[in-house]
């Protein structure tokens, strides 16, 4: 746990505050980068969901474990990633997190306990099980995390795997972030209960619904999950109501919601309402714009970085498939 | 020593547990019950239900479930109680499992086994009969093995098990019971290494799992008409043996290529195509094939007998490819 985090004080809301700026200028920079065709592919913005990720992560120890999700640029830099080498990811270079073989949705750090992202809409709630059923295996007090969103619960493998981790009493904790679209579908068409996290009743372990723009309420609502889950007692279901600024993608001009939606998104910002409790707390002005500057200098080194590195060797397509046998493994 | 397949795979399983700790086992029945044939019975008495898990059905969420374990470290041995099974989670195997390690750039591995009986001939008709192996070799990032005999099961198990990649290991469910003999104490056979069931000079017959036997069966009938058949048994589809392939070839120059699954797409179509591709001068003939019919596997036995090869089908191929 971060120093000060019980009362979560001016300590930890300097630290909350600039992991939601990292989020927030790093997807700027990736949309901006995207939207002048420097980025190949496709990117999905986390944009106004900063609390979320944060919230959550902050409520983690080095040694716990996330999986994310498609949209996951914020998870992974909440987790601890770095942004030189995901935004070197994102351009397809050497030097990202995976080589150039991931992308945008594929960012994993090992070593900060990120098993990765995930093209896959509820692709790693499973997997995320397996790591919390490793650390029980293993006999390690560390809990896994597995992020998705409200449309994510809808698919079966959620069921199967939230019966299974509430049977067995995994250490993890499913957190729901629910921005209520799937792509363009308004989850009350698709869905016929208010909340997501109501459903926890139906596997007869905790679930609660909670303002996924307030950083501290996510950070107290997955504490209490993963103090649950670390001691033994199994798995919770947090939901955090989010708004995600963009469309399903960067560039989708997202026509399918009203207009109420975003304002109402934004009337509600994460940053601008963590800055705001923080002057109240009596922290200065200029520190919190020194913060600021500190993050726009780190995002503009990751992009030159990114920019500047070379691109993989094509000779080396086949390289990371297989651990061992790997020509043979790939070219017959 | 003589055993059945079975309880070779079975030893190897054992074997395996008692040798490293971070094997365990899951799927549905594998534990009170043993599995339904019988496979890990009184695993759950020595090793306790933390390592011999009954998973609920729910072959989506316990086979992501152990490439999620994989991931951290442990080395699961999944068991899907058929391999038809696969429809309900594909996504962990072909997306996750496969994938992972070249989409993180090497930062994981995914030790993984997935076993499954396949196979016709219990009359247990179309959705637990088919012989899927075409399918996982279709995707990059998985193994895939698929012993015939018991000696071969156990050595290629403990190969699997021991592997640092997503292996499908397929058993097949009418071998389960053939008792033969296997080599005394602990042994391992390499993944990717095929072996001459029956060495001959006039045909190679390659094919894998139950079909050597019908091809063995196929090769005496042959015999007596001065056919002199040699049985590759691939053992391993991927990574394939390629040498062994070409030096068979190179030895006979003509080929039949025998399999119980579906011919359309078939691993037979793959191989049969490396063959041409690569060694068309070393070919008498074009290369034949005896496979399953592009057919639902029938209930009826006098059905499900007409789909898929007997060895009078390969007899009849081998002929066919050799103008006899």
């Amino acid at each position: 746990m971060k120093k000060g985090a019980e009362k979560c004080d001016a300590q930890w809301y300097l630290e909350a505050y600039t992991r939601m700026v990292r989020i927030r200028d790093f997807e700027t920079k990736a949309a901006d980068c995207f939207t002048k065709s420097e980025l190949a592919g496709n990117i999905h913005l986390y944009m106004g969901e900063e609390a979320s990720g944060v919230g959550t992560c902050l409520a983690l120890k080095d040694t716990d474990y996330i999986t994310s999700t498609h949209r996951g640029h914020g998870h992974c830099i909440a987790k601890g990633a770095k942004t030189d080498k995901m935004m070197a990811e994102l351009f397809g270079k050497e030097t990202g997190y995976c080589k150039g073989r991931g992308g945008s949705m594929h960012i994993v750090d090992v070593q900060k306990g990120i098993l990765g992202a995930n093209g896959i809409v509820a692709g790693g709630i499973a997997l995320a099980a397996g790591s919390a059923m490793a650390s029980q295996y293993k006999g390690e007090d560390s809990v896994t995390v597995a992020f998705f969103g409200d449309a994510a619960s809808n698919q079966g493998v959620f069921h199967e795997t939230v019966n299974m981790a509430a049977t067995w009493k995994l250490p993890i904790v499913f957190l729901i972030e629910n921005n209520q679209y799937g792509v363009s579908t308004e989850i009350h068409r698709v869905t016929n209960t208010d909340t997501m996290a109501v459903r926890a009743q139906a596997y007869n372990i905790p679930g609660v619904t909670v303002d996924g723009t307030d950083v501290e309420v996510v950070y107290h609502a997955v504490s209490e999950a993963v103090a649950r889950a670390r001691k033994g007692d199994g798995p919770s279901i947090v939901e955090t109501m989010v708004y995600r600024y963009q469309g399903h993608y960067c560039g989708d001009p997202a026509v399918y919601r009203p207009k109420e939606y975003l304002a109402e998104g934004k009337s509600k910002d994460p940053i601008d309402k963590a800055k705001k409790k923080m002057l109240k707390m009596g922290i200065k002005e200029s520190e919190i714009d020194a913060i600021d500057a500190k993050i726009a200098q780190e995002i503009e080194g990751a992009y030159q970085f990114a920019k500047n590195s070379p691109d993989p060797d094509p000779a080396a397509v086949i390289d990371y498939m297989y651990s061992s046998d790997n020509e043979r493994s790939v070219l017959r | 020593m003589k055993t059945s397949i079975s309880k070779a795979i079975g030893q190897a399983l054992h074997e395996e547990m008692v040798r490293d700790e971070n094997v365990f086992i899951l799927g549905e029945d594998m534990g009170v019950m043993g599995n339904v044939f019988g496979i890990t019975r009184g695993f759950r008495d020595e090793f306790g239900a933390k390592r011999v898990i009954d998973t609920p059905i729910s072959e989506s969420g316990f086979t992501g479930i152990a490439v999620g374990a994989a991931m951290r470290g442990l080395r699961p041995v999944v068991e899907w109680m058929y391999d038809d099974f696969i429809t309900v989670c594909l996504d962990p195997v072909m997306n996750q499992a496969a994938k992972l390690r070249y989409m993180t750039g090497g930062q994981i591995t995914i030790p993984v086994v997935f076993r499954a009986p396949i196979g016709a001939g219990r009359r247990n008709a179309g959705q637990h009969s088919q012989c899927l192996e075409a399918l996982f070799t279709h995707i990059p990032g998985l193994k895939v093995v698929c012993p015939s005999t018991a000696a071969d099961a156990k050595g290629l198990l403990k190969a699997a098990i021991r592997d640092d990649d997503p292996v499908v290991f397929l058993e097949h469910k009418l071998l389960y019971a053939k008792q033969e003999e296997i080599p005394d104490g602990e042994y391992i056979i390499p993944l990717g290494k095929a072996d001459v069931k029956r060495p001959g000079k006039d045909v190679t017959i390659i094919t894998w799992s139950r079909q050597v036997y019908f091809a063995l069966e196929a090769a005496q009938t042959l015999a007596a008409e001065g056919i002199d058949a040699e049985v590759l048994d691939l053992r391993t589809l991927v990574p394939l043996d390629w040498d062994a392939v070409r030096e068979s070839v190179c030895k006979t120059h003509n080929v039949v290529i025998v399999e119980e699954g579906v011919k359309r797409g078939g691993v037979g179509a793959e191989l049969s195509a490396q063959i041409t591709e690569d060694l068309f001068d070393e070919l008498d003939a074009p290369v034949g094939r005896v496979a399953g019919m592009n057919v639902v596997s029938p209930f009826s036995p006098v059905l499900e007998d007409a789909e898929f090869p007997h060895p009078e089908d390969i007899v009849a191929g081998v002929k066919k490819t050799l103008g006899r």
